[in-house]
Protein backbone atom coordinates (compact mmCIF):
# COMPACT_ATOMS: atom_id res chain seq x y z
CA UNK A 1 0.00 0.00 0.00
CA UNK A 2 2.83 2.41 1.05
CA UNK A 3 4.40 2.14 -2.30
CA UNK A 4 1.31 2.87 -4.40
CA UNK A 5 1.21 5.98 -2.07
CA UNK A 6 4.97 7.04 -2.98
CA UNK A 7 4.36 6.54 -6.57
CA UNK A 8 1.55 8.98 -6.41
CA UNK A 9 3.27 11.14 -4.57
CA UNK A 10 6.08 11.47 -6.94
CA UNK A 11 3.84 12.06 -10.12
CA UNK A 12 2.62 14.70 -8.21
CA UNK A 13 5.15 16.27 -5.97
CA UNK A 14 8.78 15.07 -7.87
CA UNK A 15 10.06 18.52 -7.72
CA UNK A 16 9.93 18.91 -4.30
CA UNK A 17 10.97 15.89 -2.98
CA UNK A 18 14.96 16.14 -2.65
CA UNK A 19 15.36 12.70 -1.71
CA UNK A 20 13.79 8.99 -0.74
CA UNK A 21 15.33 6.79 1.55
CA UNK A 22 14.19 3.26 2.65
CA UNK A 23 15.19 1.36 5.35
CA UNK A 24 13.76 -1.97 7.12
CA UNK A 25 10.50 -1.04 5.38
CA UNK A 26 10.64 2.79 7.01
CA UNK A 27 10.30 5.56 4.03
CA UNK A 28 11.59 8.75 5.07
CA UNK A 29 11.04 11.83 2.54
CA UNK A 30 13.18 14.95 2.53
CA UNK A 31 11.29 17.35 0.70
CA UNK A 32 11.71 21.53 -0.14
CA UNK A 33 10.84 24.23 2.42
CA UNK A 34 8.74 25.98 -0.30
CA UNK A 35 5.77 24.55 -0.73
CA UNK A 36 5.65 21.75 2.08
CA UNK A 37 2.56 23.19 3.05
CA UNK A 38 0.28 22.02 0.15
CA UNK A 39 2.35 18.63 0.03
CA UNK A 40 1.24 17.59 3.68
CA UNK A 41 -2.07 19.10 3.20
CA UNK A 42 -2.65 16.55 0.16
CA UNK A 43 -1.08 13.58 2.58
CA UNK A 44 -3.58 14.62 5.31
CA UNK A 45 -6.26 15.12 2.85
CA UNK A 46 -6.03 13.43 -0.29
CA UNK A 47 -8.08 10.07 -0.31
CA UNK A 48 -5.00 8.28 -1.72
CA UNK A 49 -2.60 9.25 0.43
CA UNK A 50 -4.80 9.37 3.78
CA UNK A 51 -2.43 10.06 6.57
CA UNK A 52 -5.03 11.28 9.37
CA UNK A 53 -2.53 11.28 12.30
CA UNK A 54 0.39 13.06 13.18
CA UNK A 55 2.48 11.03 16.13
CA UNK A 56 5.19 13.44 16.22
CA UNK A 57 6.78 16.71 15.40
CA UNK A 58 10.14 17.91 16.15
CA UNK A 59 13.13 19.43 15.62
CA UNK A 60 16.95 18.05 14.96
CA UNK A 61 20.20 20.36 15.38
CA UNK A 62 22.74 20.11 12.98
CA UNK A 63 24.79 22.86 14.39
CA UNK A 64 27.47 23.42 11.76
CA UNK A 65 25.86 22.41 8.72
CA UNK A 66 23.42 24.48 6.36
CA UNK A 67 20.99 24.47 6.51
CA UNK A 68 21.07 24.32 10.47
CA UNK A 69 17.71 23.15 11.68
CA UNK A 70 15.40 20.03 10.32
CA UNK A 71 11.75 19.67 11.38
CA UNK A 72 10.90 15.93 11.06
CA UNK A 73 7.12 15.23 10.49
CA UNK A 74 6.20 11.59 11.59
CA UNK A 75 2.72 10.40 9.62
CA UNK A 76 0.53 7.49 10.03
CA UNK A 77 -2.57 6.85 8.12
CA UNK A 78 -5.12 5.03 10.07
CA UNK A 79 -6.87 3.83 7.10
CA UNK A 80 -4.30 1.90 5.82
CA UNK A 81 -2.05 1.27 8.47
CA UNK A 82 1.27 2.78 7.69
CA UNK A 83 3.66 5.32 8.25
CA UNK A 84 5.32 7.99 6.34
CA UNK A 85 8.41 10.41 7.95
CA UNK A 86 8.49 13.70 6.26
CA UNK A 87 12.01 16.01 6.88
CA UNK A 88 12.57 19.05 5.85
CA UNK A 89 15.44 21.74 6.48
CA UNK A 90 15.65 25.04 7.48
CA UNK A 91 17.78 28.27 8.64
CA UNK A 92 17.66 29.95 11.52
CA UNK A 93 16.38 33.14 9.71
CA UNK A 94 13.29 31.13 7.87
CA UNK A 95 10.05 30.15 9.22
CA UNK A 96 8.19 27.23 8.68
CA UNK A 97 4.96 26.88 7.71
CA UNK A 98 2.34 25.82 10.99
CA UNK A 99 0.64 22.55 10.24
CA UNK A 100 -1.70 22.85 13.20
CA UNK A 101 -4.79 23.48 11.01
CA UNK A 102 -4.49 20.09 9.55
CA UNK A 103 -3.63 17.98 12.75
CA UNK A 104 -4.44 19.68 16.03
CA UNK A 105 -1.58 17.28 17.75
CA UNK A 106 0.18 20.00 16.24
CA UNK A 107 -0.12 22.71 18.03
CA UNK A 108 1.80 21.95 21.26
CA UNK A 109 4.23 19.74 19.56
CA UNK A 110 4.71 23.04 16.98
CA UNK A 111 5.17 24.96 20.72
CA UNK A 112 7.95 22.59 22.24
CA UNK A 113 9.85 22.45 18.72
CA UNK A 114 9.72 26.40 19.17
CA UNK A 115 10.79 26.57 23.06
CA UNK A 116 13.42 23.64 22.51
CA UNK A 117 14.79 24.92 19.29
CA UNK A 118 13.65 28.31 18.52
CA UNK A 119 12.26 27.37 15.17
CA UNK A 120 9.50 29.67 14.44
CA UNK A 121 5.83 28.48 12.88
CA UNK A 122 4.41 30.93 11.17
CA UNK A 123 0.28 31.50 11.35
CA UNK A 124 0.32 29.75 14.55
CA UNK A 125 -2.29 30.61 16.74
CA UNK A 126 -0.50 30.58 20.22
CA UNK A 127 3.10 30.24 19.67
CA UNK A 128 4.47 30.25 23.19
CA UNK A 129 6.40 28.42 25.06
CA UNK A 130 5.29 25.85 26.70
CA UNK A 131 7.45 23.53 28.72
CA UNK A 132 9.93 26.61 30.13
CA UNK A 133 9.33 29.59 31.74
CA UNK A 134 7.90 32.45 29.35
CA UNK A 135 10.69 34.70 30.31
CA UNK A 136 13.54 32.02 29.67
CA UNK A 137 16.80 32.80 27.66
CA UNK A 138 18.04 30.59 25.18
CA UNK A 139 16.22 27.38 23.33
CA UNK A 140 17.88 24.31 25.62
CA UNK A 141 18.13 21.82 22.54
CA UNK A 142 20.29 24.24 20.53
CA UNK A 143 23.52 22.46 20.58
CA UNK A 144 25.54 25.34 21.37
CA UNK A 145 23.33 26.09 24.60
CA UNK A 146 25.30 25.27 27.59
CA UNK A 147 23.92 22.61 29.82
CA UNK A 148 23.38 25.47 32.85
CA UNK A 149 21.94 27.99 31.13
CA UNK A 150 23.21 31.27 30.00
CA UNK A 151 22.11 32.92 33.47
CA UNK A 152 23.29 30.21 35.64
CA UNK A 153 25.58 32.60 37.58
CA UNK A 154 22.88 34.90 38.37
CA UNK A 155 20.80 34.40 41.49
CA UNK A 156 17.16 33.27 40.38
CA UNK A 157 14.53 35.58 40.67
CA UNK A 158 10.31 35.20 40.69
CA UNK A 159 8.31 37.04 39.71
CA UNK A 160 4.68 36.48 41.02
CA UNK A 161 1.75 38.13 38.90
CA UNK A 162 -0.44 40.67 40.01
CA UNK A 163 -3.89 39.33 41.26
CA UNK A 164 -6.45 41.32 39.40
CA UNK B 1 3.20 39.33 63.97
CA UNK B 2 0.10 38.07 65.84
CA UNK B 3 -1.49 39.03 69.26
CA UNK B 4 1.26 38.79 71.69
CA UNK B 5 3.53 41.59 70.07
CA UNK B 6 0.27 43.93 70.40
CA UNK B 7 0.10 42.56 73.74
CA UNK B 8 3.31 42.70 75.18
CA UNK B 9 3.83 46.56 74.45
CA UNK B 10 1.35 47.70 76.74
CA UNK B 11 2.24 45.22 79.33
CA UNK B 12 5.71 44.50 80.84
CA UNK B 13 8.26 41.98 78.34
CA UNK B 14 8.74 38.72 80.32
CA UNK B 15 10.59 35.95 78.70
CA UNK B 16 8.69 33.35 80.14
CA UNK B 17 5.98 34.51 78.20
CA UNK B 18 8.28 33.66 75.00
CA UNK B 19 8.58 30.87 76.59
CA UNK B 20 5.70 29.73 77.10
CA UNK B 21 4.73 30.27 73.71
CA UNK B 22 7.27 28.50 71.90
CA UNK B 23 6.91 25.52 73.80
CA UNK B 24 3.08 25.47 72.34
CA UNK B 25 4.35 26.28 68.98
CA UNK B 26 7.26 23.20 69.04
CA UNK B 27 5.66 21.04 69.96
CA UNK B 28 2.59 21.82 67.14
CA UNK B 29 4.44 22.29 63.92
CA UNK B 30 2.06 20.99 61.02
CA UNK B 31 3.85 20.91 58.13
CA UNK B 32 1.93 21.13 54.34
CA UNK B 33 0.45 18.68 52.48
CA UNK B 34 3.54 18.90 49.55
CA UNK B 35 5.48 17.31 47.74
CA UNK B 36 8.15 17.99 44.21
CA UNK B 37 9.74 15.04 43.61
CA UNK B 38 10.73 11.58 44.92
CA UNK B 39 11.74 13.33 48.36
CA UNK B 40 7.63 13.74 48.90
CA UNK B 41 7.67 10.06 49.17
CA UNK B 42 10.02 10.05 52.34
CA UNK B 43 7.79 12.23 53.94
CA UNK B 44 4.51 10.29 53.61
CA UNK B 45 7.07 7.68 55.01
CA UNK B 46 7.72 10.03 58.04
CA UNK B 47 4.24 10.14 59.09
CA UNK B 48 3.77 6.12 58.63
CA UNK B 49 3.36 4.15 62.05
CA UNK B 50 7.22 2.69 61.37
CA UNK B 51 8.48 6.05 62.03
CA UNK B 52 5.53 8.25 63.52
CA UNK B 53 6.02 12.09 63.16
CA UNK B 54 2.85 12.27 65.40
CA UNK B 55 5.63 11.14 68.43
CA UNK B 56 7.07 14.99 67.87
CA UNK B 57 2.93 17.08 67.29
CA UNK B 58 3.67 17.09 63.65
CA UNK B 59 1.11 14.43 62.42
CA UNK B 60 -1.56 16.59 61.12
CA UNK B 61 -0.46 17.86 57.93
CA UNK B 62 -2.99 20.33 56.14
CA UNK B 63 -3.64 20.37 52.64
CA UNK B 64 -4.42 24.30 52.29
CA UNK B 65 -1.41 26.41 53.40
CA UNK B 66 -3.24 28.82 55.34
CA UNK B 67 -2.99 26.14 58.09
CA UNK B 68 0.11 25.35 57.58
CA UNK B 69 2.92 26.54 59.96
CA UNK B 70 5.76 24.14 58.21
CA UNK B 71 7.00 24.46 54.53
CA UNK B 72 8.45 21.09 53.77
CA UNK B 73 10.18 21.48 50.08
CA UNK B 74 10.82 18.10 49.29
CA UNK B 75 12.21 17.48 46.40
CA UNK B 76 13.53 19.42 42.81
CA UNK B 77 12.31 22.97 42.40
CA UNK B 78 12.22 23.43 38.61
CA UNK B 79 11.92 26.89 37.92
CA UNK B 80 8.78 26.78 36.26
CA UNK B 81 7.46 25.30 39.03
CA UNK B 82 9.28 28.24 41.43
CA UNK B 83 6.49 31.11 40.87
CA UNK B 84 3.67 28.42 42.54
CA UNK B 85 6.60 27.50 45.59
CA UNK B 86 6.30 30.99 46.16
CA UNK B 87 2.86 31.63 45.84
CA UNK B 88 1.91 28.93 48.74
CA UNK B 89 4.71 29.80 50.77
CA UNK B 90 3.42 33.70 51.29
CA UNK B 91 0.01 32.49 51.78
CA UNK B 92 0.72 30.40 54.83
CA UNK B 93 0.14 32.51 57.73
CA UNK B 94 2.92 33.47 60.44
CA UNK B 95 4.54 32.18 62.04
CA UNK B 96 5.21 29.85 59.51
CA UNK B 97 9.29 27.49 58.66
CA UNK B 98 10.51 25.91 55.53
CA UNK B 99 12.92 22.98 55.59
CA UNK B 100 14.65 22.57 52.82
CA UNK B 101 14.22 18.61 52.41
CA UNK B 102 17.06 16.97 50.05
CA UNK B 103 19.87 17.87 48.01
CA UNK B 104 17.82 18.89 45.42
CA UNK B 105 16.17 21.47 47.36
CA UNK B 106 19.45 22.50 49.20
CA UNK B 107 21.24 22.83 46.33
CA UNK B 108 20.07 21.94 42.94
CA UNK B 109 21.45 18.68 44.15
CA UNK B 110 22.89 16.60 40.64
CA UNK B 111 20.84 19.23 38.60
CA UNK B 112 23.21 21.45 37.69
CA UNK B 113 21.35 22.65 34.60
CA UNK B 114 18.91 25.45 33.22
CA UNK B 115 15.98 24.25 34.27
CA UNK B 116 15.81 23.99 37.83
CA UNK B 117 16.56 26.48 40.71
CA UNK B 118 19.96 25.65 42.33
CA UNK B 119 18.53 25.80 46.03
CA UNK B 120 15.40 27.19 47.35
CA UNK B 121 16.84 29.71 49.03
CA UNK B 122 17.28 31.67 46.01
CA UNK B 123 13.39 32.50 46.49
CA UNK B 124 12.07 31.60 49.99
CA UNK B 125 13.91 31.87 53.34
CA UNK B 126 15.09 28.39 54.30
CA UNK B 127 15.27 27.61 58.28
CA UNK B 128 16.54 24.11 58.43
CA UNK B 129 18.38 22.10 55.45
CA UNK B 130 18.67 18.53 55.00
CA UNK B 131 20.75 16.65 52.85
CA UNK B 132 20.51 13.34 51.15
CA UNK B 133 19.43 11.60 47.69
CA UNK B 134 16.89 11.28 49.19
CA UNK B 135 17.24 11.50 53.13
CA UNK B 136 15.83 8.69 54.74
CA UNK B 137 12.58 9.56 57.28
CA UNK B 138 14.59 9.95 60.19
CA UNK B 139 16.17 12.56 58.92
CA UNK B 140 13.42 14.54 58.58
CA UNK B 141 12.42 13.64 62.45
CA UNK B 142 16.47 14.88 63.15
CA UNK B 143 15.44 18.39 60.70
CA UNK B 144 12.14 18.46 62.98
CA UNK B 145 14.04 18.28 66.12
CA UNK B 146 16.40 20.50 65.18
CA UNK B 147 13.53 22.63 63.96
CA UNK B 148 11.96 22.84 67.39
CA UNK B 149 14.95 23.86 69.21
CA UNK B 150 15.10 26.60 66.67
CA UNK B 151 11.22 27.76 67.87
CA UNK B 152 12.40 27.58 71.45
CA UNK B 153 15.00 29.99 70.78
CA UNK B 154 12.93 32.38 69.15
CA UNK B 155 11.39 35.77 70.37
CA UNK B 156 8.79 37.91 69.54
CA UNK B 157 11.29 40.16 67.78
CA UNK B 158 12.95 37.37 65.80
CA UNK B 159 9.39 37.66 64.03
CA UNK B 160 8.01 40.58 62.10
CA UNK B 161 5.67 40.51 58.59
CA UNK B 162 8.23 39.54 56.86
CA UNK B 163 7.97 38.80 52.71
CA UNK B 164 10.65 36.52 51.10
CA UNK B 165 14.10 37.83 50.48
Amino acid sequence: MNREKIEVLKRKFGSQILSLKEEKGEITLLVKLEGLKNLLKALRYDDEMAYDMLIDLCGVDYLGEDPRFEVVYLLRSLRDGDRLRIKVRLNEDQEIETVSDLWRAAEWLERETYDMFGIRFANHPDMRRILLPDDFNGHPLRKDFPAEGYDFDKPFEVKLEEES
Amino acid sequence: MGIEERELERNVLITSVEKLVNWGRKFSVWPLTFGLACCALEFIVAGSATVDMARFGSEVARPSPRQADLMLVAGTLTKKMAPMVKRIYEQMAEPKWVIAFGSCACTGGIFRSYNVVQGVDQIIPVDVYVPGCPPRPESFLAALIKLQKKIERETVRDRKLISAP
